[in-house]
């Protein structure tokens, strides 16, 4: 018989929305300065908003079992992960966990750019919750891991991003707790690197300890995880074996696979036009899993003509998983200016490399016709139908250079810099 | 049943504070202290430069100003020797209060991704501050033997002078670091709290300028008269703080225990605002 490993029970967590008040907002010194002279008693006043980021969620893990939690940006799942990790307090609820807790949201936290390698690892490894000797111990193996020992002693603001990426990683995978949390860390570096982390991550799993890991990368959860826990909306949604729960996740409304195929019974759409398929490909026509920031993709939409009627286009609409609108684009060729006959049609709209930015991209897909008033009535569509994983591999040929922060903004186009000296 | 590891519960307005925990992290307050001191004089053009002049300037100024043009009394020593005595343990104090202030939104990053007890981080940015103060310290040895100016045997009480200041600076720097989380407003209040402070503290001038009685109490609510009293007396052997320190002490630990409560109390919600 098992024993239990995390207890939850009726974790709830509230949060308050639309704080950027002064953030974004550009006003005279003097509206800065009177918002600076008020802003301790404004907060009373702003009327408050609130959403349950967790909505009374009830767990229990097991020592040993490896558990990926699933779900859409949103449904609770980071939450959860800080309020397990103590990082955030929840509003209501509470949670046991027995055993020693590492946790690893963010590979590098607290990484120095002006400190060395050797210096950072011993700041991160002391972050992390490890003791000094405990580093020393397992010093050779995380330069080992990491592969950068020629640069140990440079400070790390010289590094690649692969090479800083690479080093933070070795330090927490030399982590050795008894609860092991894990974010969503395995979405940088090359692949040859993701592979070695993974293989790391399986090592962590099958040494009997207990994992909790979060996830979208989907073959990662069903290789690393025995059981899969799907959030929705701050809630548990289902809970079983991490094969069957990632198949029906991925099958539902709720599931942000790269490839999304519709029955004729439930296709969406009307008695003249049907989506039937979409799937994120590369140049060759492959659907792929995730994609290199630096080579073009295509979203492939399949639909049917059922009558010629409409005038229509296919199009597109590209959001981040911050939510914001990357673009929205829809076909151009000069077909389209007709309504078409029926048959089977594929339009596949490419994306070039180095334009987007690294996270979660969402895609909508609808078929629109537009409208004289300058709207479009859509005759088929599906909010988003599929979603990938855009990735940097770190090797200093983006527009991210060698900068290893946080990018934000939902694009990030590789640009032509002239230069010019006088 | 065994005991769970870690508990987890909504906050409940005022909380214990788990030493013991606290003092599992301890290595992680040297290493952020570290970190800090290694950052900024790596960064610096002059590095450890600063450190040494910083106070000499100072003293240079408090010299000509209050000593030359003003001519305030310096309890028969050396104007510039009397004042850096006092300008030491004020820096110890105002470098600790200003990084301590920051120091928990300068760390943002940590906060949300990481957990440990919070009180690191403000402790950590004091615990910085302590390096300059030992420098601080040196270049008094090397004033008081330039005017050939030996200690007393009251130098022997110097270290419990360095823990009053420092319970004074982190129970300051708990309250303006949960404080500034909250409402950044702290952040421009705070240099000029700083400069009515100096102008408070008996930094240039000699506290028996005050008159003793009444007003000498009142006077003494401020910790630092205490302090920089004692610290002149453990050094330069001058008159002993007498009862002020009392009220001082007193002071200072009010500050140090409310301090670490309100923190405790704000803590919950650091990473949620911060």
């Amino acid at each position: 018989m098992s024993h239990v490993s995390i207890r939850v029970d009726g974790i709830k967590k509230q949060y308050r929305i639309g704080e950027t008040r002064a953030a974004f907002r550009y006003g005279s010194l003097r509206d800065s300065i009177a918002d600076a002279v008020a802003a301790p008693f404004k907060r009373q006043r702003e009327a408050a908003r609130y959403i349950w980021a967790l909505d009374g969620v009830d767990l229990q893990v097991s020592t040993g079992e490896v558990v990926g939690l699933i779900g859409r940006n949103g449904a609770g799942k980071s939450t959860l992960l800080k309020v397990l990790t103590r990082i955030t307090r929840p509003t209501a609820g509470t949670a046991e966990l027995y055993g020693r807790v590492g946790s690893l949201l963010e590979v590098g936290t607290g990484f120095h750019p002006e400190l060395t390698g050797r210096e950072n690892i011993f700041l991160n490894g002391a972050i992390l919750g490890m003791r000094r000797t405990d580093i020393l111990r397992k010093f050779d193996d995380i330069v080992d891991f990491s592969g950068v020992s020629e640069f140990i002693d440079t400070p790390v603001r010289h590094y690649s991003s692969g090479m800083y990426v690479r080093l933070a990683f070795a330090v927490a995978a030399h982590l050795e707790p008894e609860i092991l949390l894990v974010d969503e860390v395995l979405a940088v570096g090359d692949a040859a690197f993701q592979r070695q982390c993974l293989g790391k991550m399986e090592d962590v799993s099958r040494s009997g300890r207990t994992v909790v890991f979060v996830s979208h990368n989907m073959p990662a959860i069903t290789r690393l995880c025995s059981r899969a826990v799907l959030l929705s909306a701050g809630k548990i949604a289902d809970d079983g074996p991490a094969d069957s729960i990632v198949a029906r996740y991925l099958a539902s409304e709720l599931g942000s696979a790269t490839e999304r195929t519709w029955s004729e019974a439930d296709s969406p759409g009307n008695d003249d036009l049907r989506l039937r398929r979409v799937s994120v490909v590369d140049e060759t026509g492959k659907v792929l899993e995730s994609v290199d920031v630096r080579k073009p993709l295509g979203i492939r939409i399949e639909f049917d003509i059922l009558a010629r009627k409409h005038r229509f286009v296919p199009g597109i609409t590209l959001t981040s998983d911050q939510g914001q609108l990357i673009f929205t684009a829809f076909d151009t060729n000069r077909m389209w200016r007709d309504p078409q006959p029926p048959g089977r049609y594929v339009s596949t709209a490419w994306i070039p490399g180095q334009l987007l930015n690294e996270g979660t991209v969402s895609v909508s897909v609808a078929l629109g016709t537009f409208s004289p008033g300058g709207k479009t009535v859509r005759q088929a569509h599906a909010n988003d139908a599929v979603a990938f994983q855009v990735v940097d591999p770190g090797e200093g040929d983006t527009a991210r250079g060698d900068f290893p922060g946080i990018w934000t903004a939902p694009v990030r186009p590789l640009l032509n810099w002239s230069i010019t000296q006088s | 049943m065994i005991e769970p590891t870690v508990r987890i519960r909504p906050a409940r307005g005022w909380e214990a504070i788990d030493f013991r925990e606290l003092w599992e992290f301890r290595e992680l307050v040297v290493f952020l202290s570290w970190r800090d001191v290694k950052v900024r004089y790596k960064r610096a053009a002059l590095g450890i430069a600063w450190a040494v002049l910083q106070p000499l300037m100072s003293m240079i100024i408090f010299t000509v100003i209050f000593g030359r043009v003003a001519g305030l009394p310096s309890e028969g020593l050396p104007y510039p020797l009397f004042t850096f005595a006092g300008i030491v343990p004020w820096q110890l104090f105002s470098a600790s209060v200003s990084s301590a202030s920051n120091s928990l939104v300068g760390s943002a990053q940590l906060l949300s991704k990481v957990y440990f007890p919070r009180l690191i981080i403000p402790l950590a940015s004091v615990g910085a501050t302590v390096v300059d103060f030992a420098v601080g310290l040196l270049m008094l040895a090397a004033l008081m033997a330039w005017y050939q100016h030996a200690p007393t045997a009251a130098v022997f009480f110097l270290p419990l002078f360095v823990l009053l200041a420092l319970i004074i600076a982190v129970g300051i720097g708990l309250w303006t670091s949960a404080l500034t989380v909250r409402y950044r407003d702290v952040q421009y209040v705070l240099p000029f709290a700083m400069q009515v402070l100096l102008l408070a503290s008996p930094v240039a001038y000699s506290a028996d300028v005050v008159p003793q009685g009444a007003m000498r109490v009142v006077y003494a609510v401020n910790p630092l008269v205490g302090l920089i009293q004692g610290f002149r007396w453990t050094l330069l052997g001058t008159e002993p703080p007498g009862s002020t320190i009392i009220v001082s002490i007193a002071a200072a630990l009010i500050l140090f225990v409310s301090g670490l409560m309100v923190f405790r109390r704000m803590e919950a919600t650091f990473a949620d605002v911060v």
